[in-house]
């Protein structure tokens, strides 16, 4: 297998009859599709649809028990230096802000230089500056989500997984969610995000993975399915309507 | 009550004129109690890092052998150690039996898996806490655990603070294995012990005093160290 290196793409991302099961039940099955690169892609589904699990294989931090999960023909495992994940429930590190983003960096193998002006980069575009220095568990839930997303930026992955990273926040926080998100795809980095923010989907656009108890039940452009939801669960769950 | 208020008086008299046979006790208890908790934390420390962090076949078994070693009876520990060592044992010709080295040794056998069970518990919590996210991060198996030592350091002073507590306080293995012999290996819980016995509650007092203060401050430290470790 040809060794990765900086410059090259990772995406398309082949998902191929993928399933996920725990002591004999099944909890994700998949199709083969594929996701490529531009307009972000957004998981929606009832709590307990499978979002998480389909992004955590996708980001290889969980090994399907069928089917396979590859990038440009390479197996998660390979390609992670290029992709980050904000998880739903971000752990954040005993030190301070610019330490996190730090640490971060050094995993993905940055030089101490190179790490330093990435720092200032980042702090700045997130507007992290003032809360640099300050101990990261002691910040506020907002404060704590924009690191998070701001340490999965700051390693400039191709693709950025996202587990309802807008849940649980004020609406200052989560508008701040959806300005960096834009410029994240601005900046052509591909975004795969589970959201139960409908209105976020709407104003980003992009195309919608429906799930339901496991399954795909629909994959259109984000306008089509609030549009004209071709199943009944996807109509259901626009008309808030659909339980897990 | 007129005895204990002059035992106490002549207590804190021998603390203020540093008495020689005392500050001796006291410096001899440290000494060999600092040494049983870092031959301890050298074997407990990775110990209970690699039973916290493996996943491997046996490893419940390890784990509940290491917390039933917490209960080990310090008489019981002493009489093994005390047969290891005699001249008739198979490390007799050391000649260590009576020595500070033998109480290093009791010592280190109590304090070891009170290391080793915290550092073990320690990781393990962490693990279940930071693993996804630092896996997540592209952080190696090696570099987790590093960085969950690293993130659990205070935890893992006060699991080093509770051996030492457990150290200085034993008095029956370093009674059977020092022999509380003066100068030499008299230490201050078997201080305490013998003075009582002789009646002279003034001494027993002042080492009692000195022991109490040590165990307070470790508990001070442990305190807020947790609470450093907290933020």
């Amino acid at each position: 297998m040809p060794k990765l290196d900086r410059t090259q793409k990772i995406l398309p991302l082949s998902i191929r009859e993928v399933s996920i099961e725990f002591l004999g039940r099944c909890f994700l099955r998949t199709n083969t599709l594929e996701i490529k690169g531009g307009e972000p892609t957004f998981l929606l589904g009832p709590n307990g649809s499978g979002k998480t699990l389909f992004l955590k294989a996708c980001h290889g931090l969980i090994e399907p028990t069928q089917g396979t999960i590859s990038w440009l023909g390479y197996n998660a495992g390979d390609a992670y230096r290029y992709q980050s994940m904000v998880l739903q429930r971000p752990v954040l590190l005993r030190r301070s802000t610019r330490a996190n983003i730090d640490y971060a960096l050094r995993a993905s193998g940055l030089s101490k230089e190179q790490r330093k002006d990435r720092i200032q980069k980042v702090l700045k575009a997130t507007g992290l500056e003032k809360i640099a220095e300050k101990a990261a568990r002691n910040l506020s839930g907002g404060e704590q989500q924009r690191l998070a997303i701001a340490r999965a930026w700051a390693t400039e992955p191709e693709v950025l997984f996202l587990d309802e990273p807008t849940a649980s926040l004020d609406p200052g926080t989560s508008s701040w969610v959806e300005r960096t998100l834009s410029a994240i795809v601005t900046n052509k980095h591909k975004i795969v995000m589970s959201t139960h923010d409908l209105g976020l989907v709407k104003r980003l656009g992009g195309e919608v993975i429906f799930l339901h108890r496991g399954r795909i039940l629909e994959r259109t452009l984000s306008k089509t399915f609030f549009e004209c939801p071709t199943t009944p669960e996807g109509r259901a769950f626009i008309a808030n309507e659909l339980s897990w | 009550m007129e005895e204990i208020r002059d035992a106490f008086g002549g207590a804190f008299l021998l603390l203020i004129q540093r008495d020689t046979a005392l500050l001796e006790i006291v410096f001899l208890s440290l000494r060999v109690s600092l040494t049983a908790l870092f031959f301890a934390s050298l074997i407990g420390l990775p110990l209970g890092s690699f039973l916290g962090s493996g996943r491997f076949p046996g490893r419940n078994i390890l784990v509940v052998l290491l917390n039933s070693m917490l209960g080990l009876p310090p008489v019981v520990v002493g009489l093994t150690v005390y047969l290891v060592l005699s001249r008739s044992g198979p490390l007799g010709g050391l000649d260590w039996l009576f020595t500070s080295h033998a109480m290093i040794i009791a010592q280190f056998i109590l304090v070891t898996p009170f290391v080793a069970s915290i550092t073990r518990q320690t990781v393990e919590d962490l693990m279940e806490e930071y693993e996804e996210q630092l896996t997540s991060l592209g952080v190696g198996k090696i570099g987790c655990l590093f960085t969950l030592l690293h993130e659990g350091r205070y935890r893992l002073l006060t699991a080093l603070l509770a051996g030492f507590g457990r150290a200085i306080s034993e008095v029956g293995a370093v009674m059977i294995v020092g022999g509380n012999i003066a100068h030499l290996t008299r230490v201050m819980t078997t201080a305490i012990a013998m003075e009582t016995s002789k009646g002279d509650l003034t001494m027993a007092l002042s080492l009692g005093i000195i022991l109490i203060f040590l165990a307070l401050s470790l508990n001070v430290a442990a305190q807020l160290l947790a609470k450093v470790g907290r933020a």
